[in-house]
């Protein structure tokens, strides 16, 4: 069982959508969503959600106002100035450090753990699917991007798929960072614009950082051709493979619009014929048989 | 006034809205690119960089020779930052929060504090706009104590607009607190409506006053304008599909230098927020 993580840097740029297309095209896959910040793969999966699991993690600070003598250690100790001069925690400053109940006098300190989200472990209409919701204004993505993938690959397994498919998110910050380790390779999904060549640059380094392969296709190529080019340049010159261009197509739009996949939506469409060379390239470099 | 430009789903044009937002109305403004994982303001203000700073965060450096192995700094550590391994102390850098926690209950006091690079800082101008980012280290997870550094280049003289980075977890709420008025952008689709909800939700919570831009507004459904009015997020701004603003975006380019009109939209656009604002 492989791994395909599927990353941008620049949000936006059709990761979602490619990864839904290709969902259509092979069979013997479970799908993951790890972008659990802004999880939008489950509006085209539509999941029949068969496990519901509460995602918990980290700790926040509860001051016991009934045994605080209001001493100032903790005010003295916290570093991010959570704690308010009437001994209220403020939950979005708190990091969950633990110096504070550590070294209460008193203790008077809780520190009960964090609900911060939720996993699930869905049917769909192309097949198992992973996926999660991080709670609003919630810490911790990274933690629930591992355990989702885990959770997928453990799906896979079971099941005796040949690979797992997974929506990673933008940027390339800890929860990016969860999503690499492990995949056998990353799909960079980039688009010809200063912003998505300047990010696609930090998501291939960040790749690169942690030796995981790359590959790259550019979206909506023939919005700007030169800036296209540009970055297949750049990928080539990293030893990056290039696997494919998808034209500028309004049926991705018009198919997410419908729940559908664009390959569903209008297998004829240019969109699509671009999706399927595509995943024949990454089929092909993966080792996986298609049919 | 500090007004933060979010959008839940990435792509939807925060930087588009606030680099043009900024260049429109010159002078005694400044703009934080807080989207320091994939800043890219600067490629389209190009400002003229006169400050280059390196961020750190302390993170525990062990004196063995003092070390009695008694275990406490990774009893302390909730992070499993630091870990008494047989006869050594092994801190992993990467994983510190640095909440210093583990040289504060070292009885020997064998912990002292070095510098993990969190990125860097630059600060620039152009004409009289003035522009400050962070870069995130590449392989750095941490990206919120960087975001709150370039937050402290906010001026009370000046009008601040914040680019934050997408999503509606920790670093987008680092860049949206404390803010006077949130502008969201988003697009008329299903995925930009789910990320809307999930970011007005975000806005909520803070109990910022906020307002909404609609790009590409003739693609996609009207589900996002229904939404807008149910919650009464008033939509500031509408930009149609226009494959001229596509591509003059895809060069750095400005639209409000570029294309004649929108300027005045822009401008037009500060007015209403202006005034709900206050």
């Amino acid at each position: 069982m492989k791994e395909i993580v599927i990353i941008s840097g620049k949000g936006g740029t059709g990761k979602t959508s490619i990864i839904a297309a290709f969902a259509s095209l092979f069979e013997n896959k479970v799908l993951c969503d790890a972008d659990v910040d802004a999880a939008d793969l489950h509006l085209i999966m539509e999941p029949d959600i068969k496990e519901r699991h509460d995602f918990q993690s980290g700790r926040t600070a509860l001051i016991n106002r009934d045994k605080c003598v209001e001493c100032g250690l903790c005010r003295d100790l916290c570093r991010w100035d959570a704690i308010s001069e009437d001994f209220v925690v403020d939950s979005i400053e708190c990091e969950g450090c633990g110096v504070c109940w550590y070294f209460c006098p008193e203790k008077a300190i809780e520190s009960p753990l964090n609900t911060c989200g939720e996993w699930y472990l869905s049917d769909t209409r192309f097949g198992p699917m992973a996926h999660a919701r991080l709670d609003i204004a919630e810490e911790n993505s990274g933690k629930l991007v591992s355990l989702i993938r885990q959770e997928g690959k453990k799906l896979a397994e079971e099941k005796n798929m040949d690979l797992l498919l997974t929506d990673g998110p933008p940027g390339i910050g800890c929860p990016v960072i969860a999503s690499l380790g492990g995949a056998a390779a990353v799909l960079i999904v980039s688009e010809p614009t200063v912003s998505g060549r300047h990010d696609m640059q930090r998501v291939a380094q960040l790749a690169a950082f942690f030796k995981i392969p790359a590959m790259l296709c550019v979206n909506k190529f023939d919005l700007n051709p030169d800036e296209g080019e540009a970055i297949e340049a750049f990928a080539k010159e990293k030893n990056i493979d290039v696997i494919g261009r998808v034209p500028f197509d309004p049926t991705f739009t018009k198919a997410m619009v419908q729940g559908k996949t664009i390959v569903e939506f209008d297998e004829h469409s240019k969109g699509c014929d671009a999706v399927k060379s595509i995943w024949k390239n990454l089929a092909q470099s993966l080792g996986i048989l298609t049919n | 006034m500090i007004i933060s430009i979010a959008s839940g789903k990435g792509g939807t044009g925060k930087t588009t809205v606030a680099t043009n937002l900024a260049v429109s109305l010159g002078s005694d403004v400044q703009v934080l690119d807080c989207d320091v994982e994939e800043p890219n303001a600067h490629l389209f203000i190009q400002p003229v960089i006169e400050e280059v700073k390196t961020i750190t965060t302390p993170v525990p450096e062990v004196d063995m020779d003092k070390c009695s192995l008694c275990g406490k700094c990774g009893e302390i550590c909730q992070f499993k930052a630091i870990v008494v391994l047989g006869k050594t102390v092994l801190p992993f850098h990467e994983l510190c929060h640095s909440c210093g926690g583990c040289m504060e209950v070292c009885p020997e006091k064998a912990i002292t504090e070095t510098d993990r690079e969190l990125g860097i800082i630059e600060k620039g101008h152009r004409n009289g706009l003035e522009f400050v980012h962070g870069k995130l280290r590449i392989g750095e997870a941490m990206s919120p104590p960087l975001i709150k550094k370039v937050r402290e280049y906010t001026r009370p003289d000046m009008l601040t607009i914040i680019d934050a980075p997408p999503g509606t977890s920790c670093p987008v709420i680092a860049s949206m607190k404390d803010a006077d008025f949130i502008l969201l952008v988003t697009e008329p689709t299903p995925f930009g409506l789910h990320d809307l909800k999930l970011a007005v939700g975000a806005v909520n919570i803070l109990g910022i006053p906020c307002g909404l831009v609609i790009n590409r507004s003739d693609i996609g459904d009207d589900q996002v304008k229904q939404y807008a009015k149910e919650k009464d997020v008033p939509v500031l701004m509408e930009i149609p599909f226009d494959r001229r603003i596509a591509e003059v975006y895809s060069r750095g380019e400005m639209i409000v230098e570029a294309m004649p009109g929108w300027k005045e939209s822009f401008l037009e656009l500060y007015n209403s927020i202006e005034k709900i604002a206050e």
